[in-house]
């Protein structure tokens, strides 16, 4: 039996990191179904979960994964399922049961191209927006897109951190690319991997308020067994948890669901710079697309243009902050993903017209080349 | 020393208040509607179990009977609709002591959530189903249910159901539930002890409750709640043991409610936890 942690060198693919990663951070539930490419999650879970005393459970459909998680999660197990597109849009109502219950989870999609069963062995980044908005109502989530399968080990510690957090779910928008590629990742020892468990109510258990905030706008949350019998709905409800129909509940509500992610944007949002600090133009881009990106700010400072790249790390929230403050110094952005046009709208409208924006995007199925990022920064430069 | 009567009256509790959410009564359902007797059926056999309160969860769907999770006073979760027994199913593999109820409606568990009930009880999942099957979708005004019966009027069948319902204790037998059993909500004492024997056997349990809609149902159908109760107790048959095959609802020929099935086969966590944590059964 294998240990949660394991220690040393690996040459995995981007799925198997992700769920090492899972596994270094405490997770213990895993409620999955099949689905190309994201697959190798849940095989690897599957194997990996016993060694740790963990289930893992293979659903009817992603929307049972989805809801599957939200009631291990209750029992304070830390839990995930992993999918890609239609799968993904099979989770999405529950997506917003998991946000109003303010239920921590983490949600592995392994990008593929669509729309519909596209190109389902073939990476593409075009569902990102409907990470952010693909429930239906007003809320916040996390959004994280690793580069590596590297990244995939860590930034999956970093979700369940995050979502334990701010119990929120957190999305990690990995793609076919990341998650099929395999490169050296180092698990590094036990001792030197920071987890964090979600805040527990402590004191009375007789009219225990559920929702009631605690730190950080985030309230303590019980486990099913511990005696605090909480009522959990997806209804518009008081701190106590009950649902209560009125305009003021919803704004009360609201406010709580949207601040603990809005008024801790400092400590959520990571990003990485490249080449930043005399750039003139920038490149915004993440995941996959963002190893393009390197190559173009590379070749580009080659020619003498200066070029960097803000990476973004957790995509939701946005840095509009970040971006705002950039667009005062530089000459242009060029946002490089691989779809039609979606992160490249949220980079427009931080620029505020202060800065130019390029947008290099493609169908999907494969890399964008670095030359076609070349092609969009000589017309940055060249534009007057 | 005898306490003044008036004073012991006013100190006396209805037995079940300590299960009830008393700050959330009144309730939202309707007069005349059942769904009310096959909660206080459930609360009654809780009680009766003798299993401390927190060591249960009640999940329910949405819909009238889906409000059910929001009225006891345990860890109670009002979900999706249809999704239910998924949530349920987290529930009870995170945690396999926690007993799980069930307790949604028809159109929740058999129409949005039919696939899951299937899965659950072919997995042999170790929770206990309660469906309050009031033959129509109430919350929304009426509307055809895939329990209705052929003929029926609702607010989307107007000229009558074109559609035969399903004849749920044979899904379940069929999908491999090991605890079947049928009552109305008339029958509120055989009622409570099928849920107590339901929570006690091991495995996935599902009790159907004929229940009334006299406003969304009785109302278009020409049959008032009293009409309802009264076929309940004038045209059942109690029947234990009988083949699931016969168990259609057609009070013309009677309708037949009793314990169908009861047997003993591992559970899903029994086996994942013996195969997989080479833990002993």
């Amino acid at each position: 039996m294998k240990s949660a942690v394991l220690t040393g060198e690996h040459f995995i693919n981007g799925d198997e990191a992700c769920a090492e990663g899972a596994i270094a951070a405490g997770c213990m539930f895993f409620a999955g179904y099949p689905i190309t490419p994201a697959t190798e999650v849940a095989e690897q879970m599957a194997l990996r979960l016993p060694d740790v005393g963990g289930t893992f459970i293979q659903m009817e459909d992603e929307i049972a994964a989805m809801t599957c998680i939200l009631g291990s999660a209750w029992t304070g197990a830390k839990s995930m399922t992993a999918t890609s597109g239609p799968g993904f849009s099979l989770m999405m109502e529950t997506v917003g049961l998991a946000v109003v219950t303010e239920t921590p989870c983490v949600v592995v999609n392994v990008q593929r191209s669509g729309p519909s069963t596209g190109l389902p062995t073939q990476g593409a980044q075009a569902d990102m927006m409907q990470a952010k908005w693909g429930s239906h109502g007003d809320y916040e989530i996390i959004a994280i897109a690793p580069s590596s399968p590297q990244e995939m080990f860590n930034l999956t510690i970093t979700a369940f951190n995050l979502s334990e957090t701010y119990r929120v779910p957190v999305f990690i928008m990995s793609d076919e690319i990341v998650g099929h590629m395999s490169e050296k990742v180092v698990i590094p020892p036990a001792g030197k991997i920071r987890t964090v468990s979600r805040p527990k109510p402590k004191g009375r258990k007789e009219n225990f308020k559920p929702y009631a905030p605690g730190p950080k706008g985030v309230a303590p949350m019980p486990a099913i067994g511990e005696g605090y019998n909480v009522h959990v709905t997806g209804l518009t409800h008081d701190e106590k948890g009950y649902p209560v129909m009125s305009v003021d509940t919803q704004k009360e509500m609201m406010a709580r669901l949207l601040g603990k992610i809005r008024n801790n944007l400092q400590d959520i949002i990571l990003t990485e710079d490249y080449q930043l600090a005399d750039a003139e133009i920038v490149l915004i881009s993440y995941g996959v697309a963002a190893r393009t990106s390197y190559t173009a700010v590379q070749t580009a400072r080659r020619m003498g243009i200066k070029a960097g790249l803000l990476r973004l790390i957790t995509v939701w929230p946005f840095p509009d902050d970040r971006i705002q403050a950039l667009a005062e110094q530089v000459k242009a952005f060029v946002t490089v993903e691989i779809n039609m046009g979606q992160i490249c709208r949220e980079v427009q409208r931080c620029a505020q017209g202060r800065a130019r924006t390029y947008f290099v995007g493609h169908p999907g199925g494969a890399i964008i080349p670095p030359a076609d990022v070349m092609a969009a920064i000589k017309e940055a430069m060249q534009a007057k | 020393m005898t306490k003044n009567v008036k004073q012991q009256a006013g100190e006396a509790k209805h037995p079940l208040e300590d299960l009830v959410r008393m700050d959330r009564i009144p309730h939202i359902w309707c007069s005349g509607c059942g769904i009310g007797s096959v909660f206080s059926s459930c609360l009654t056999a809780i009680k009766n179990t003798g299993i401390d309160y927190s060591k249960f969860a009640m999940v329910s769907g949405i819909g009238c009977s889906g409000r059910g999770a929001g009225y006891i006073n345990i860890d109670s979760f009002h979900t999706t609709h249809g999704r239910a027994i998924p949530f349920a199913t987290g529930i009870k593999m995170a945690n396999p002591d926690i007993n799980v109820i069930v307790f949604s409606g028809d159109g929740d568990l058999f129409a949005i959530g039919g696939n899951h009930f299937i899965h659950a009880a072919r997995r042999n999942m170790d929770i206990t189903v309660i469906c309050v099957n009031n033959m129509i979708y109430g919350m929304t005004g009426g509307q055809v249910a895939a329990t209705t019966p052929y003929l029926a009027r609702s607010a989307t069948t107007e000229a009558g159901n074109p559609e035969s319902p399903f004849n749920l204790p044979l899904l379940a037998y069929a999908a491999g539930a090991t605890y079947i059993a049928r009552w109305t909500m008339l029958h509120t004492r055989d009622l409570a002890d099928a849920i107590v024997a339901a929570i006690h056997r091991k495995g996935f349990s599902f009790i159907e409750v004929l229940s009334p809609c006299p406003i969304n149902y009785g109302r278009r159908n020409k049959e008032k709640s009293i009409d309802t109760l009264k076929n309940y107790h004038d045209k059942t048959i109690i029947k234990n043991g009988a083949d699931p095959v016969t168990l259609d609802i057609d009070y013309g020929k009677g309708v037949i409610l009793g314990k169908f099935v009861d047997i003993d086969k591992p559970t899903h966590d029994e086996k994942y936890r013996k195969i997989y944590l080479r833990e002993k059964e």
